[in-house]
């Protein structure tokens, strides 16, 4: 007898996983049981690393890093700054940067639909998990809101997941920062200015200029920008200058890395 | 227009955040005579208005505060879970609750305005697929949320008389909305606009053919 897989089924069969390779099974079967393109958990920077696994191939992971994307990413900008799903038409892509980044994205089959679920767990840890595919406005719209709840549920399973698997692998950072602390670095990272970013916090400029005092103070840096390079080399904050040359993992990747990016693209043009 | 508004999008309508923190001291402050903290603008202001939550504001003229609230979702940092974790049997950290604080309404606010929040409400568990919201809130809210329709179910309470403050759930119920949507005299085709304009796909998805 044959036994279909719905995202529900496929939960338990994540809640059960405990190693990448499982996890990377697990993406593909809700992959296919949800009936979507792709299906991608992408953790940001928590050591200053991207971290994820999923079904974009690996081509286009690796091309996404080189050409550090992650710094212009409406989806990833925008979930940054949200705690519900957010549908990528719902972003603004209007920069060329954006464009650019979109024409290749579709150029990679990813699909000119996607939905992603911003993930936040404990000291700023901050991931997305996405679901992408090519389909009409209508029909997309009828997916998202038929399998939200089920997405949530294993975007977060997927992060519990995340999380325990780099437990084992990098010990915690020593330098513990306060949530207002990193908030301030943050968005001192992103590029603001400091009035914007007290602004941002709702809080005083006086009172952002004590936080990044004390934050600067825990690091041993020199100054404000001496501050916010260690907090990104310490991974105590996320922002898409710090990943560029990091040592990221995702599976695959040491096939993409000898792959070179204008051959990857070579088939679309 | 109800407005769903990130923290960060505030910024963009300084006039009606100012409106609302001025009316959040008026209630909270001024009325009820909570311990709250008030700058020097006569605006309310707390630790949760700094972590970037989702507020939804019923704007009736441009710049105007007719009345609003305020939501994080359980999985993360919350009023909740930081003072009233006393008050409730279990921890709640399902990503599909999100707590709802200073619901609040506009001095001259008639109760229509409670329930076009409460509709707001509805329209965000509907269309952000959560299965409750979870409320802190005092004696008087009860008797409004009774007036409207939407008691909550209280899992917690401390202190007494008017300084009495629960924890609460409402539970999605799909079969609401027609009555909320009847109390609050507002029409499905026009919160569905509200709710489109904010998040940039609909409360319902459309049935494809």
């Amino acid at each position: 007898m044959e036994t279909r897989t719905t995202p529900r089924s496929c939960l338990a069969a994540l809640e059960a996983a405990d190693t990448l390779t499982e996890l990377q099974e697990c993406a593909i079967k809700l992959r296919t049981a949800l009936g979507v393109d792709h299906l991608v958990y992408h953790w940001i920077s928590v050591d200053g690393e991207q971290f994820g696994f999923g079904t974009y191939a690996p081509a286009w992971a690796q091309r996404y890093q080189d050409r550090d994307y992650i710094r212009i990413d409406p989806v990833v900008l925008g979930c940054f700054q949200r705690f519900r799903p957010v549908d990528w038409k719902s972003l603004d892509w209007s920069s060329r940067a954006a464009r650019d980044l979109r024409r290749d994205a579709l150029a990679h089959g990813i699909g000119n639909q996607g939905f992603s679920i911003p993930i936040r767990g404990p000291n700023g840890q901050f991931a997305l998990f996405t679901v992408s595919s090519t389909c009409t406005d209508p029909e997309w719209d009828d997916f998202t809101g038929t399998h939200q709840r089920d997405l949530i549920l294993v975007a977060h399973v997927l992060n519990d997941k995340a999380l325990q698997l780099r437990q084992g692998r990098s010990p915690q950072p020593t330098i513990q920062l306060s949530p207002r602390e990193v908030d301030a670095l943050t968005f001192l990272a992103m590029g603001y200015a400091r009035s914007q970013a007290a602004e941002i916090l709702k809080i005083s400029e006086h009172t952002l200029r004590s936080y990044i005092e004390s934050a600067r103070l825990k690091l041993g840096a020199l100054n404000t920008d001496h501050a916010v390079a260690r907090a990104l080399t310490e991974g105590l904050i996320v922002s898409g200058g710090a990943i560029r040359d990091a040592k990221g993992d995702w599976p695959g990747r040491s096939v993409a890395q000898t792959t070179d990016p204008a051959t990857a693209l070579a088939g679309n043009h | 227009m109800i407005r769903y508004l990130y923290g960060a999008e505030l910024r963009s309508y300084p006039a009606l955040r100012d409106a609302m923190h001025r009316d959040r001291a008026t209630q909270f402050h001024d009325r009820l005579g909570w311990n709250v903290n008030v700058d020097e603008n006569g605006g309310e202001c707390d630790a949760y208005d700094g972590l970037n939550p989702l507020y939804v504001i019923w704007e009736p003229a441009p710049g105007v505060h007719g009345g609003s609230m305020r939501f994080l979702p359980m999985d993360g940092r919350t009023m909740v879970t930081d003072h009233f974790a006393g008050l409730l049997d279990c921890t709640i950290d399902s990503p599909l609750i999100w707590e709802c604080t200073r619901f609040c309404l506009a001095p001259d606010a008639t109760v229509k305005v409670a329930g076009i929040l409460m509709l707001a409400g509805g329209e965000l568990m509907r269309g952000h697929g959560l299965t409750h919201l979870l409320g802190v809130f005092d004696a008087r809210m009860i008797r409004i949320y009774n007036a409207i329709g939407a008691a909550p179910q209280v899992l917690g309470s401390s202190g007494t008389g008017r300084d009495r403050i629960s924890v609460g759930l409402w539970p999605y119920r799909p079969t609401d909305r027609l009555r909320v949507l009847r109390r609050a005299g507002v029409s499905s085709d026009v919160s569905e606009l509200w709710f489109r304009r904010a998040f940039g796909r609909p409360v319902t998805p459309p049935l494809v053919a």
